[in-house]
Order: structure tokens, then C-alpha cells, then sequence
């Protein structure tokens, strides 16, 4: 009996590890198709049907490629650095719900679509991602090379930053929800995704994860046109890739965590509770839910990157800081408000609006008026 | 059981040993890499304490945040190589000091042994669920809870003030 729960979570953890890495291939895929629709381009069509085996084409290429080390390195950290990068990424994923419990018991156990449901799930996240950070500050360090170390500081300063944004939208998720547990959150979002209740916290979200995983337009830590290539400029072959691979997994995982807290989780639309196209009818509708809704939200990342230049480095940090963190706080101080006097869910969203358009005025204000000075100026 | 001895007896072994190489390695990159190391073997023995609150704050704000800030900056300034020779002297009272909060704790721990735990039943259950745990940290524990932000909050404002001087000062 014992052995069958072993045999179930070791296929549970193999099955996820194994999608988080095709998915890693594909996401590359997608992202080159979609950033060349965008700019009017083909992108790789030529392996495979639609450019579909153009991922495995790839991974052959960068493991036949010869794997230098230069001399002057940290040697041990040096091959330590990508692994320490890959691994919080593929962990992350451990505490989130992809479906409902399947209704019927396969070999006298029921199945549930999670690997493990602890009561601090949200807690767990925020402990991997603040570990996270290690390989990339790591991999600046040991390259012994001053634009991976800029890259590599870079990369610290802001992912701690932006881990304070990140950890209050967390923070809000579990107020609405009342407990720190995966499936509850999502158990709570039954009725109204807190997308919809909370909707600043969630943009909130979206922009810190964007800072988190290094994405444009908040790409500081690799800027090829000042830093080369940042953090991996000494890296090649297959440890190159592995960075490549936990900054793709990463946006997956991220997506995933997203939809979990603001989206509803693996659950339908709620107008459609009652119908045949509820997960509490069909439970294999579960994962097929969660995948759409992690693809639109890969889609808007690669759709952000598409559109918004890099920003300057100060005023990166001057946006987490003086912006996203107040407006943060300010909401979890309306969501708290509103939860307390148990008033309905709708007057949350509207109550929430309030500091968020506050908070616009302020940020124009402030960029008017020096473009206005520099105007009087010359 | 054993398999409990067994796992407590590795991750003591990898947490003095990682406490000793932080003591003693030349290179402060990979003393602070030490004590990140060490700071994860002691949220694991949290978890085996059946305290996995406890476990994952220690991860996240001891090995996530401060040792982060540590590494960062031991790389700006770039004092990654220790030169200076140690000035026995100046670590005598501190060592006497430690000696004496050894002692009393090797006191504690040898006087409570096999008296069974001193913890009444709910602070266990407390340790075990977050929701639990604040609800006493609200009620039974409210004073010192709030005693210790306020203490937070003179760190931070003490920190920004003196930041704030140097800037002013040196212009």
C-alpha cells in the first residue's frame, strides 16, 4: 500500500517534469513564431511541419557544441551556477493544483492531480523564488568578467526589489482566499476569479513575475547592447542552454502560479459552473483549463516583449520601489478594509481602483513636470 | 525511526561542517555560500521539528533575502580575498561573553533532559498551521508580536537616516 503512494508520487513528479521541459522546448518555438507574426516575419518554419521539430534541432546543436571554460574562472561555481538556476525553477511547481480529485480510484487510491497540497503553498513559492536568485548572482561572480558581474548584480538587486511586490500580491490571494493552500485558493475562486476582485494586485503580479523571470522589457541583467550578454556572456554549449531553459520553465511555472491565484486555477469560467463544461462534472477538463489559460498568459509575455522597449535601470528600480511597493501595500490595506466590514466582492474591485488611479496621476504628474523643466531649461 | 536518527545525524554533520567552513574559508564568497547552506540545513530540521512555517520563513528571509544582500555586497565592494590578520585581543570579552551563553545553554539543555518537552500542547499545534500560529500571535502573544515591529520599523528608519547623512555630509 505504502509503495503504491511512492509509485504514485514519483509518476506525479516525472509527469510534471516531463511537461515542464517539452513545454520549455515548444515555449521557444512559440515565442520565435509569434514574435515573427508580430514584426511581420516567417521565424523558423523549415524543421518539421510549421517549424515544429525546430526545438529538437536545437537542443542537438547545443549539445554537440563544445563546451568551453575559460581559464580564469571559479571553476566549481562556475559549473554549480546553472544547475543552482535550473533546479527552483523545475521545484516551484511542486505545490500547485492542475486539476481536481479524479472522482474514481485507481488501484484503491484516489488520485489528485497535485503534488503536494501543504498548508503554506504560497509560502513555499516565495521561499523557491527567493533561492532562485542564487544561480544567476553566482554565475556573474564566477565568470570573473566585469559585464557578467554587472549583469549578475543587476539581476540580484532587482529580483529582490521586485520580490516585495510580488510577495504582497501573494499576500492579497491569501486574505481573499483565507488560506495559504493551493487548493483552497483555487477552491475559493469558485464563484469570482480574484482577477476580477482584486484586479490592480494581479497587474501588480503580472509586472513583478515580468521582473522576476528577467523578461523584457525589464531584460537589465542580459542587455546585449551594455552588458553583451550579461550574467551567461562566459557561458556555452549545454550550460548556456541550461540558463535558456530555467528562464523559459520559470515563465511557465510563473504563468502557472498566476492562474492558481488570480485566475481561477484549473477551474471553467464561472458562468459555466453548471453546465457540462464544469471540472466538477468532468475532471480531464481540469488540466486542459489550466494549459489554455497558461498559454494566453505566455502568449501576453511574449506579446509585452513584442511591444515595450527596455526600460532604463533606475527607473526600474524606482518603479518597484516607489511605486509598485506603496500601491501594494495600499491595496492589501483595501482588501483588508473591505474583507473585515464583509462587505460584497464588486466593492473590493471599485475601492481598488481608487489608489491605482491615484497612483497613475501621481507617476504622470511627476513625468510632466520634468519634461517640463527640461522644456523651460533649454 | 532509525531512518529519522539516520537523516538528523547527516544534516548535523552537513551544518557543523558548513558552520566550520564558513569560520574558515579565505574566500568570503564562499563563506557566505557556507552559511547559505547551513541556514537551508537548519529549515530542514524545522521541518522535521513538524514546524514547516517556521522552516520556510527561515529559507525565504535568512538564505532568500539577507544572504542575497550579503553576496551583494561582498561583490561591490570586492573584498573577496580576507588579508586582514585577526586582533586576538579585542575578541576577549566577546568570547567570554559567548563561553558564558554556551554554558547556560548546555545548562538548559542537560537540566530538561528527559523532562519531555515544556511546550504546552497548543503552541505545537500552533507551529504546525499558519492560521493556528496567528491567532496566538494576535492574542496570547500580541505585545511582544507588536513590540518586535515597532523595533523593526526604528531598524529601517535608523537605516534610511543613516544613509541619508553620509549623502548630505559628503557634499
Amino acid at each position: 500500500m505504502d509503495w503504491f503512494m511512492v509509485l504514485e508520487w514519483l509518476i506525479k513528479s516525472f509527469v510534471l517534469v516531463m511537461v515542464l521541459l517539452t513545454g520549455f522546448a515548444y515555449l521557444t518555438w512559440f515565442e520565435r513564431r509569434v514574435l515573427a507574426f508580430m514584426q511581420v516575419r516567417i521565424g523558423p518554419n523549415r524543421a518539421g511541419w510549421q517549424g515544429l521539430l525546430q526545438p529538437i534541432a536545437d537542443a542537438v546543436k547545443l549539445i554537440f557544441k563544445e563546451e568551453l571554460v575559460p581559464n580564469q574562472v571559479e571553476k566549481l561555481l562556475f559549473v554549480l551556477a546553472p544547475i543552482v538556476t535550473v533546479v527552483p525553477a523545475v521545484v516551484i511547481a511542486a505545490v500547485l493544483p492542475w486539476g481536481p480529485t479524479i472522482p474514481f480510484p485507481i488501484f484503491g487510491r484516489t488520485i489528485t492531480l497535485y503534488i503536494a497540497d501543504i498548508n503554506i503553498g504560497v509560502l513555499y513559492i516565495t521561499a523557491i523564488a527567493s533561492i532562485a536568485v542564487y544561480g544567476i548572482v553566482l554565475a556573474g561572480w564566477a565568470s570573473n568578467n566585469k559585464y557578467a558581474m554587472l549583469g549578475g548584480m543587476r539581476s540580484s538587486a532587482q529580483m529582490v526589489s521586485y520580490e516585495l511586490a510580488l510577495g504582497l500580491s501573494f499576500v492579497t490571494a491569501t486574505l481573499l482566499a483565507g488560506s495559504m493552500q493551493a487548493t483552497h485558493i483555487v477552491d475559493a475562486q469558485k464563484g469570482v476569479w480574484f482577477a476580477l476582485v482584486q484586479p490592480v494586485m494581479a497587474i501588480i503580479f503580472l509586472v513583478a513575475t515580468l521582473a522576476e523571470v528577467n523578461r523584457a522589457p525589464f531584460d537589465m541583467p542580459e542587455a546585449e547592447q551594455e552588458l553583451t550578454a550579461g550574467y551567461h556572456t562566459e557561458y556555452s554549449g549545454m550550460k548556456f542552454a541550461l540558463f535558456f531553459m530555467a528562464e523559459y520553465i520559470k515563465m511557465i511555472a510563473i504563468s502557472a502560479i498566476a492562474v492558481t491565484l488570480f485566475f481561477g486555477g484549473y477551474r471553467e469560467f464561472w458562468f459555466l459552473q453548471t453546465t457540462w463544461f464544469s471540472v466538477d462534472q468532468n475532471w480531464w477538463l481540469g488540466p486542459i483549463y489550466m494549459f489554455l489559460k497558461i498559454v494566453v498568459l505566455l502568449f501576453f509575455m511574449v506579446w509585452i516583449r513584442a511591444t515595450l522597449p527596455r526600460i532604463r535601470y533606475d527607473r526600474l528600480m524606482a518603479f518597484g520601489w516607489k511605486v509598485m511597493l506603496p500601491l501594494a501595500l495600499v491595496e492589501i490595506m483595501v482588501t483588508a478594509t473591505v474583507l473585515a466590514f464583509g462587505l460584497p466582492w464588486y466593492v473590493n474591485t471599485f475601492a481598488s481602483l481608487v489608489p491605482f488611479a491615484v497612483a497613475v496621476m501621481i507617476v504622470d504628474r511627476s513625468l510632466t513636470t520634468k519634461k517640463q523643466r527640461r522644456v523651460s531649461n533649454a | 525511526m532509525s531512518g529519522e536518527i539516520f537523516l538528523f545525524l547527516t544534516l548535523a554533520l552537513i551544518a557543523v561542517l558548513t558552520a566550520l567552513g564558513m569560520l574558515f574559508s579565505k574566500n568570503t564568497v564562499y563563506a557566505a555560500l557556507n552559511l547559505v547552506i547551513n541556514f537551508i540545513t537548519v529549515a530542514i530540521f524545522y521541518l522535521l521539528l513538524d514546524a514547516p512555517f517556521i522552516s520556510l520563513a527561515q529559507v525565504t528571509v535568512y538564505a532568500g533575502a539577507i544572504m542575497v544582500l550579503f553576496l551583494f555586497v561582498i561583490m561591490l565592494l570586492g573584498i573577496q580575498q580576507i588579508s586582514a590578520e585577526l586582533n586576538w585581543r579585542s575578541l576577549i570579552l566577546p568570547g567570554v561573553l559567548a563561553a558564558i551563553l554556551l554554558v547556560e545553554g548546555l545548562y538548559l539543555m542537560l537540566a530538561r533532559t528527559g523532562a519531555g518537552l515544556a511546550f504546552s500542547v497548543t503552541t505545537t499545534a500552533a507551529l504546525a498551521n499558519p492560521s493556528e500560529m496567528s491567532k496566538q500571535l494576535f492574542s496570547d502573544y500580541l505585545l511582544p508580536f507588536e513590540a518586535t515591529s515597532i523595533l523593526l520599523l526604528v531598524a529601517m528608519v535608523g537605516a534610511i537616516v543613516l544613509t541619508k547623512k553620509e549623502k548630505g555630509g559628503d557634499a
